[in-house]
């Protein structure tokens, strides 16, 4: 009864397909990507790089492999790892409407708000596979070229091997939850078409205006409303006392984006009719 | 109290409108429980349109559904699990095997035992003639095999009524064969059967009862019989002196004759004596050489109903 009302058999059925996807691989393979070639390209070129040069914590990649997880974040959060999330979003819906699927399911009967939660919660799992294989194969590749050991963190302090894992970890929860507004959003616009590859662009634009209005000073009233705005703030777990402060703020940010397209998505999808 | 005739689905004044146009135009269909039901109507009939609104994937401009006695789209929940239904061909993720696409679609259904699932997959993929292909995926299915999967996607769990649309769509000859037969061999189990076609021949096989739907609304409803009857008998006469001929029927009452080349016709009532008239004849010495009586068939009611070509209606 438990296990009925959870849906359990269906999450299950719905990560079976994702995982399925050769797509769902290829892009994780993608992402792992960034960080080995990061850090291949440090690697053979670190004696030329003075300390600050080029993006924030590159310098320190050579003095700790462990700083190469949080580096390829940093490089993957302005557009490839959106541009995974908008795909995976993106196709929830579209992709089942497209497929034909969509209409089987339905008359299974799934329930279409059951089918929302669950095609959202699979994001969600993506999103949290996509930002753990940044920082896995990042701590690997890391591991692998450059020495490792206890971190120096921004703030100077310095902490234990097995306490800056814990921070990795943290830091992908953190991505994960920057990238679950965007998600929502992207859900929302897959319920409005049956073309996937619409609602895959639709979002990454999103992802895109966002970011750039985050930059424009004119609009600084709009900043902290924006969901990208807190992406690039993981850097506050990385001092000592750790700063949770920008946590708590994202997180509550993104659950209100989670309730608005999550309410627009449920008031779109269960009143639209299906006929592909 | 007169027990009423138990049906499956049924619709009252029921329409959809898309913008201007009337896709279903207050249909009002009664297909009684344990009938095979063929939903008979040309390409763009609007007979998919119906049976989206009746499974509850697209919702009615107006008039009211009933789907086993459940009202649509209230207690769609209730009446689906009863319900298997192939719906404008048969759709699966081509890159997962036929068994997995299967299990897929049973667990969507929270009300679908997972201990049993495997057990009935298996089942219904045996008996649509998959099995050996069960592990192959679906993009290397043929469109045949597509459609068998699709059946058993129908089967997967005891059901009161099958909504099949189109189903022998793709299929070869032999393939149609086969369908008719398990569609046979389910009908008489009990199953309420509710199949659509643009096809009479597919139809008038297999049904006990028949709707003609055209341009969004019907034209004719009721059991293979009743609609038989409904056609207008003729009486076809061949003989000599055409002209006495023609006078003399008129006569005898017979007042809408269509003179052909070589013979009359005449619509008459079904149970027009015909051993009389032709007694008649021969006293006033007409050399009859043919006559009898003729029953338009279903497929020539059919097209009067739809009318003719390929044009679509609307």
């Amino acid at each position: 009864m438990f296990a009925k009302s959870l849906s359990l058999s269906l999450m299950g059925s719905e990560l079976r397909v994702m995982f399925t996807r050769r797509r769902t691989w290829a892009m994780l393979a993608a992402i792992a990507l960034i960080p080995i070639l990061l850090a291949v390209a440090v690697a053979l070129t670190s004696d030329q790089l003075a300390p600050g040069e080029g993006p924030p914590f590159l310098d320190r990649v050579t003095q700790n492999g462990l700083f190469t997880g949080f580096t390829a974040t940093l490089l993957a959060l302005p557009l490839f790892l959106p541009l995974t999330m908008a795909v995976v979003a993106g196709d929830t819906i579209a992709g089942e409407a497209s497929l034909g699927t969509l209409r089987y399911l339905l008359i299974a009967p799934v329930g279409r708000l059951r089918l929302l939660v669950v095609k959202y919660l699979g994001t969600i799992v993506f999103a949290l596979a996509g930002t753990f294989t940044l920082m896995i194969a990042g701590g690997i590749i890391g591991a692998i070229l450059f020495p490792i050991g206890p971190v120096t963190l921004l703030s100077g302090d310095q902490i234990s091997l097995a306490e800056s894992i814990g921070r990795m970890a943290l830091v992908a929860v953190y991505t994960a939850i920057s990238m679950s507004g965007l998600l929502a959003i992207g859900l929302f616009v897959s319920t409005l078409t049956t073309v996937p590859v619409g609602a895959m662009a639709a979002t990454v634009v999103l992802a895109g205006v966002s970011q750039i209005l985050d930059n424009l000073p004119q609009l600084s009233w709009l900043h902290e409303w924006l969901f990208t705005h807190y992406w690039l703030s993981f850097a506050d777990l990385l001092r000592q006392p750790i700063e949770l402060g920008s946590f708590a703020s994202n997180s509550l940010l993104q659950l209100g984006y989670i309730a608005v397209f999550g309410a627009l998505a449920y008031s779109r999808f269960t009143t639209k009719d299906i006929l592909s | 109290m007169p027990q009423a005739l138990e049906l499956a689905i049924k619709t009252s004044s029921l329409t959809k409108q898309f913008g201007s146009q009337k896709a279903v135009s207050s249909i009002d269909l009664s297909v009684p429980k344990g009938s095979v039901f063929g939903f008979l109507g040309p390409n763009g009939s609007g007979k998919t349109t119906t049976i989206r609104m009746i499974l509850g994937l697209a919702a009615a401009s107006k008039g009211d559904i009933e789907l086993l006695g459940h009202p649509i789209p209230k207690e769609l929940e209730h009446a689906l699990p009863k319900v298997g239904a192939l719906v404008e061909g048969p759709a699966f993720y081509p890159y997962m095997s036929g068994r997995n696409n299967l299990i897929r679609i049973d667990s969507a259904d929270r009300n679908s035992m997972s201990g049993t699932r495997k057990q009935r997959v298996d089942a219904a993929l045996e008996r649509v003639g998959l099995t050996n292909a069960a592990k192959k995926k679906v993009h290397a299915y043929s469109l045949g095999m597509k459609q068998r999967l699709g059946l058993a996607n129908a089967l997967l769990k005891p059901r009161e009524i099958l909504i099949l649309d189109e189903p022998t769509n793709g299929l070869d000859p032999q393939g149609t064969r086969e369908v008719r037969n398990l569609i046979r061999s389910l009908a008489a189990e009990g199953i309420t059967i509710f199949v659509s076609s643009h096809l009479l021949s597919e139809i008038e096989q297999l049904c006990s009862h028949l709707a003609v739907m055209t341009a969004g609304k019907i034209v004719a409803q009721g059991s293979l019989a009743e609609l038989r009857n409904e056609s207008q008998t003729r009486l076809v006469l061949k003989a000599d002196r055409i002209d006495e001929l023609v006078d003399f029927l008129k006569v005898q009452g017979l007042t809408k004759l269509s003179l052909k080349p070589d013979r009359v016709v005449a619509p008459v009532p079904t149970d027009f004596d015909v051993a009389n008239l032709n007694q008649l004849l021969v006293k006033k010495k007409f050399m009859v050489s043919e006559i009898r009586l003729e029953q338009p068939s279903l497929e020539e009611y059919f097209v009067n109903l739809t009318g003719e070509g390929f044009e679509v209606v609307r």
